[in-house]
């Protein structure tokens, strides 16, 4: 299995192309249970350089996401793996003054690349956020179909239902909240409410699940409940979960990217990337080390 | 084991001693913010049973329904309520798309830009415009585009309209500013475009808020005597039509009601301040509609 510091990679062109649309609204209405053999995407991280203004936040990251795996990125707070995570999804450009250099490419095709609507990208990669936030003007039911409701695709309401359903089993809420889909979103638990964002997220089919801390404001069963979920997403998707719990990135991931600062004031940069299993027992790096050992961080 | 009645010795509060000083000092103060209190609230009361007591005489069936036209001695207010009612409307028309517009612009699209800076400025200057220069300014732009000597009603609405939409702008930017950034990421983060973000999440998370903010403005000018008199004029029939010459309303009415009597001063003087009481009472009404909108609409953000 290839591991993340491969350093042979294919020659592409960088595309010029927009990013592929969406299937269209026929085929999501008519997709029968959960997409099987879908391909989730690979994205390809090359020399990426973020900015807040002038400060360098993130410095020269290169790496893969791959497909059907969880990728763990860990490091010490302010390291920029949260930055990092939103410059995938074309979410970062929206603080303002922030900037984007370098690469980055899902299946080949650069997103940033002129041309490129950053709205279809991110129709393409979800996102989970740190703490929930559902709709707080919408119901349940609403709520995850926000992502069809709010860009007004069109879909007959048994399809629309057949979404819902779908995506609320593929987050494990659909048993607790079915008989009250008309509730408000905010009316459920904190793990909960964090499942029904993971419900929102994978409702629209997205090919990249990008997870921002998604366990840090729940308590220990929530956050079991959702590694569980992750670990059987990814059958389905590329996920990449920022965490800042060393325990969980050891239990729920297969790659683990570790980033760092040298001192405040520097940019964060990608120290060491590698199978799981490899970052925790024998990493190449001595940063690397001291920090999963927990000597610092 | 103390007695239930007798204080504990642990909390007892001898005289002279700290405990004792501290609420004595607790109750002092309270009286003395009470009374503060008391004290702001003696005008407003006073104003509010002399007006009811002068204005009710005035009140009448007839009052409500019949105009001045014709009249002599006699008459009601009727013309000047559907005036009053009428030239509001068509301000808050004109104002509140404008207002909403500018507060969204402001709130999400503006970011650093030079024109929100200025935008913001001249905002600040509006609320400050005195009510008449509001009335001139409209008077002169219809004179200009229909000659002089133009009354209508719709002038009026334009000048209240001068006077309302900084209030409009102000309140809703606030309003706007307090939807959480959370929700704005969330709709983005579904590949949802920016003004489908605002227009699906922002406004309707905002909603009640920002018709709050419309009704205090509304209160706001709708007492304005000024801008009105010299654009709307004085007019004894009833007009519900804004382009169709002069329309009576109430503030105007109360004015020349006081300041022209007719032949039965009294009754006039009566049918003043029936006016200004109707004028209250409205004001009142778009309070109480504004709390009830607000408490049906408003969404607790978690």
């Amino acid at each position: 299995m290839p591991g993340a510091t491969d350093t042979t990679r294919v020659e592409r062109e960088a595309g010029q192309a927009p990013v592929p649309t969406p299937p269209p609204p026929s085929e999501i209405a008519e997709a029968a249970p959960a997409a099987e053999g879908r391909r989730a995407k690979t994205i390809e991280v090359r020399k990426l350089n973020l900015f807040y203004g002038g400060f360098h936040a993130v410095e020269n990251v290169t790496m893969t996401i791959a497909p059907n795996k969880v990728t763990a990125l860990i490091g010490s707070s302010g390291c920029g793996k949260t930055t990092f995570l939103r410059s995938l999804n074309r979410m970062h450009e929206l603080n303002v003054g922030a900037s984007v250099e370098g690469e980055v490419t899902l299946d080949g095709q650069d997103i940033y690349a002129r041309g490129v609507d950053p709205v279809q990208v991110r129709r393409l990669v979800g996102m989970v956020f740190q703490s929930p936030n559902p709709f707080p003007t919408m119901s349940i039911y609403d709520n995850v179909a926000a992502g069809l409701n709010l860009n007004a695709t069109r879909i007959k309401k048994s399809a629309k239902d057949e979404v819902v359903e779908r995506s609320l089993r593929g987050a494990h809420l659909w048993g607790e909240v079915k008989d009250r889909l008309d509730k408000p979103g905010s009316s459920l638990s904190g793990g909960q409410q964090q499942r029904l964002c993971i419900a929102r997220a994978i409702a629209v089919e997205p090919e990249v699940l990008l997870m921002d801390e998604p366990c840090s404001a729940l308590d220990p069963v929530a956050t079991l409940a959702i590694e569980d979920l992750i670990g059987e997403l990814k059958s389905e998707y590329t996920i990449a979960i920022v965490t800042h719990n060393m325990q969980q990135a050891a239990r729920a991931s297969d790659v683990t990217a570790f980033f760092n600062l040298e001192e405040t004031g520097k940019p964060g940069r990608l120290i060491e990337v590698g199978e799981t299993e490899t970052i925790f027992t024998s990493p190449k790096e001595q940063a690397t080390e001291d920090y999963v050992s927990g000597r610092f961080g | 084991m103390a007695a239930p009645q007798e204080t504990p010795a642990l909390f007892a509060a001898p005289t002279g001693g700290p405990v004792w000083r501290r609420r004595t000092v607790n109750r002092a103060m309270t009286v003395v913010i009470a009374g503060a209190f008391a004290l702001a609230m003696l005008p407003l009361l006073s104003l509010l049973f002399e007006v009811a007591k002068r204005g009710i005489p005035g009140l009448s069936v007839e009052f409500f329904t019949e105009s001045a036209r014709g009249a002599i001695g006699g008459g009601g207010a009727a013309h000047a309520i559907v005036g009053t009612l009428v030239i509001t409307g068509v301000a808050a028309a004109i104002s509140v798309p404008i207002g909403i517009m500018a507060a969204i612009y402001l709130t999400e699209y503006g970011g650093k830009s030079r024109l929100r800076r200025a935008l913001t400025f001249f905002v600040d200057v509006m609320t400050g415009i005195p009510s008449i220069v509001a009335g001139l300014f409209a008077f002169a732009l219809f004179s200009l585009i229909f000659g002089p000597g133009i009354r209508l009603g719709v002038m009026g609405s334009v000048a209240l309209s001068v006077l309302m939409i900084p209030i409009v702008i102000r309140s809703s930017e606030e309003v706007l500013k307090i939807v959480p950034n959370q929700l704005r990421e969330a709709s983005a983060a579904l590949g949802t475009p920016k003004w489908r973000t605002i227009t699906k999440v922002v406004l309707p998370t905002a909603f009640a808020g920002l018709i709050t903010g419309v009704m205090i403005a509304l209160a706001r000018i709708i007492g304005e005597t000024a801008p009105l008199l010299v654009t709307t004029g004085v007019v004894d029939s009833i007009n519900s039509n804004p382009f169709d010459g002069r329309m009576q309303n109430l503030a105007v009415y109360a004015y020349s009601e006081y300041r022209t009597p007719g032949v039965m001063k009294e009754a006039s003087y009566d049918r003043a301040w029936a006016a200004a009481l109707t004028l209250i009472a409205i004001v009142m009404i778009l309070n109480v509609v504004a709390r009830l909108i607000y408490r049906r609409f408003k969404t607790e953000i978690r």
